[in-house]
């Protein structure tokens, strides 16, 4: 048969595993990989830093539920892939890295551009791996996609040294994937089922909690069906955020930290709480000994691993959410809870999200891009404020509409993210929100949306502060802003010199017209949105609080 | 805080260690003894784990570890009926004039004398921590000049098998906890 190099052994592998795009970076460690690259039929994005491919092929991936490729050369190339693995990690989301590594006899000797990037990722992949014979590159990228894709997904990482990829074999198909050490359990088991039937069904102040699970699994439909079915309310938490129609009557919105106080209410007094592919963060829970006090806890995923980690449980049903939900739904019988729903309503009525009319606030612009958009755009967001606005402000109806860094908390993550979900999604509007001090974190993507023509817009929530930690400061720290006041460039200058757009918009008036100016647009656009400068989030639980001990 | 003897078989493959050991670490947990060695099947490892610590800071780890690739099967013998034994290697100053006591030491510990210099003996005794550690206190006031342990190995007493053949299912099932 005929022998052939070990960068063209991977894009083949690439090419069966249905892999249509790589964003990556190269360097002298992945040339033979990029030798193979220049005629193949994929298509590469060629980012500007390589920890926005990691971020762009998380993107793509959280959009399409497909895996998302990033690839990047050894040493430093592969360090600047950590921070978008680990997000990754924590979001479950099925990102494959490659990079390059020195040639293996070179290995161990502090060799130039050398990083033991295996060892340094071992914490923050789901499975990782150091590739030292070319013979096995076609089975280690099968390997890859299988464990990154199925059970609860998460980041894998190869590692493939510049002899290997440029060694030479003949190419064979390695056959399915057989894995003693990895079989994802997806069924559940009947008696767990019936029990978590069983308390369901007892319930008389039940309220779902539903996390990142429910839209991993595609389970929103069934979990609509349950909703209704056993006319519980539902929170999500952050990751769980389109896995249920915002705008649904049993809908309480998020709940945690910067939560409803209708949700955070509504948990507080439930007598059965159902999670749901959610995995009690501290962010939700806040102080754990009042978290759900009065419920039996049922709680379902796909991670034993998350049983009884943060918070005991009465019930655990392990298995894929979606199935979960399924079988749960041939076996439960309606009910109606109507003084408890009547309960939960007159907290809505009491207690709506708000916001005060001086000035520019973002919560207003964020709901006038919802109009504007008639809630269908994608969007992903940075971390902070702007993301908590944009979680409480836009309507999300549909999985996979709302990207955002969750467990990790990662700056930056938003803009090239937007280019991945842009490159999965080439007919949608794209919004990245966007604070000033997020957008500084990865601008240089600017180069990256203009060339690859990828329209993405972004709202930069910009008050001049990292306004998280200046709330917090405020509120915790006496208003001792120390190193939160932020100097930032003229982003309309900026975008304009990138060859995007740039809009400022400094009035409300202004606000829907510059949305649509974006959204019309053939080119990325920035919109710099001079907001009110120390508005907060609110509500708030203080960190270490009971949740429903709410600011604001 | 408990003790906790954890039976874990891997892959044979390079870097499985340092995936095992640094799920502890992460955790908090500090490994008392390990060994590592091939089973009867030359592509499998066992690791027996020694480790104190909380017990449901323990839990975690042990679903930690099995959520592990290369990871086959982990099993927790503490709480089994079972057989454990660590081998020590014990230098201990020995003056002619004090060979004799320390041979009848020996002899009662059933342990044995490997080596003989000039000023000091080389015993090695192979059993459960009971009888290593009376040995040690026995010969400590002669002087240990040095001491080597193996670390702990475990397996389970009559018919019962920890082999990865059956994989993870055993003990993958769901169960309710209480509250």
């Amino acid at each position: 048969m005929k022998k052939i190099s070990g960068g063209e052994i991977l894009v083949r592998s690439l090419k069966k595993e249905g892999v249509e795009v790589i964003f990556g970076y190269p360097g002298g460690a992945v040339l033979p990989i990029y030798d193979a690259l220049h005629d193949a039929e994929i298509r590469h994005i060629l980012m500007r830093h390589e920890q926005a491919a990691a971020h762009a092929a998380d993107g793509y991936a959280r959009a399409t539920g497909r895996p998302g490729v990033c690839m990047a050369t050894s040493g430093p190339g592969a360090t600047n892939l950590v921070t978008g693995i680990a997000t990754a990690f924590m979001d479950s989301s099925p990102v494959v890295a490659i990079t390059g590594q020195v040639p293996t006899a070179m290995i161990g000797r502090d060799s130039f551009q050398e990083a033991d990037i295996t060892g340094i990722t071992l914490p923050i992949t789901k499975h990782n791996y150091l590739v030292k014979d070319v013979r096995e590159l076609a089975r280690t990228v099968r390997e890859a996609f299988y464990i990154a894709t199925t059970g609860r997904p998460g980041p894998v990482l190869i590692d493939i040294p510049r002899d290997v990829s440029g060694g030479k074999a003949a190419y064979t198909d390695p056959g399915p994937v057989d894995l003693p050490g990895y079989k994802p359990v997806l069924d559940p088991d009947d008696a767990a089922v019936l029990a978590a039937a069983q308390l369901i069904a007892g319930a008389r102040r039940p309220v779902i909690y539903a996390g990142g699970g429910v839209v991993i699994s595609g389970a929103h439909e069934e979990l609509r069906q349950l909703a209704e079915l056993i006319m519980s309310p539902v929170t999500t938490t952050l990751m769980g955020i389109g896995g249920f129609p915002g705008n649904h009557p049993l809908s309480l919105g998020m709940l945690g930290m910067h939560g409803t106080r209708y949700a955070n209410y509504a948990v507080c007094e439930c007598d059965v709480l159902i999670a749901i592919g959610a995995r009690f963060d501290d962010r939700v829970t806040g102080k754990v000994e009042s978290f759900a006090p009065e419920a039996k806890i049922v709680h379902i995923d796909i991670d034993k691993a998350e049983f009884a980690k943060n918070v005991r449980v009465d019930v655990a049903v392990r298995g894929d959410v979606r199935r979960v939900l399924k079988r749960l739904l041939a076996v439960l019988k309606g009910a109606a809870h109507p003084a408890w729903l009547e309960k939960v309503d007159t907290w809505k009525k009491e207690y709506p999200l708000e916001f005060g009319e001086n000035g520019l606030k973002p919560q207003f612009i964020i709901r006038e891009l919802d109009r504007v958009t008639q809630g269908k755009a994608r969007i992903t967001t940075e971390v902070g404020q702007n993301q908590m606005w944009a979680a409480q402000f836009f309507t999300f109806t549909r999985p996979r509409s709302f990207i955002s860094s969750g467990g990790l908390g990662t700056m930056g993550f938003g803009f090239p993210a937007a280019l991945g979900v842009q490159v999965a999604c080439p007919d949608e509007t794209v919004f990245d929100i966007a604070g000033d001090g997020s957008i500084q974190m990865n601008i240089q993507e600017l180069a990256t949306a203009v060339s690859n023509d990828l329209p993405v817009n972004v709202a930069i929530m910009d008050n001049g502060f990292l306004g998280m930690v200046r709330q917090w400061q405020e509120l915790f720290y006496k208003r001792r802003y120390s190193h939160t006041e932020l100097y930032g460039p003229d982003f309309v200058k900026v975008a304009e010199a990138y060859g995007a757009e740039g809009i400022r918009v400094t009035e409300p008036v202004g606000v829907s017209a510059a949305l649509e100016q974006a959204i019309a647009s053939p080119k990325p656009v920035f919109i710099d949105f001079i907001i009110e400068r120390e508005e907060n989030v609110m509500p708030m639980v203080p960190p270490g609080e009971s949740i429903d001990k709410m600011l604001g | 805080m408990v003790r906790h003897t954890l039976a874990v078989l891997v892959e044979n493959n390079p870097g499985v260690l340092a995936r095992v050991a640094g799920l502890f670490g992460r955790r908090g947990f500090n490994i008392e003894s390990l060994a590592v060695g091939q089973t009867e099947n030359p592509a499998v490892s066992r690791m027996t784990i020694v480790v104190e610590g909380d017990q449901r800071v323990l839990e975690q780890v042990v679903k930690q570890l099995r959520k592990l690739v290369e990871v086959l099967k982990v099993q927790d013998v503490t709480k089994e009926e079972h057989v454990d034994r660590e081998l020590v290697l014990i230098k201990v100053n020995a003056e002619p004039a004090k060979r004799a006591e320390i041979i009848q030491i020996v002899e009662i510990f059933r342990a044995h004398i490997v080596d003989i210099g000039r000023k000091n003996l080389i015993v090695e005794v192979t059993g459960d921590e009971g009888k290593v550690n009376a040995l040690e206190n026995a010969l400590k006031p002669f002087g240990i000049r040095e001491l080597v342990r193996t670390g702990k190995v475990a397996m389970l007493r009559g018919a019962k098998e920890i082999t990865a053949s059956e994989g993870n299912s055993q003990e993958e099932r769901s169960f309710p906890f209480e509250r």
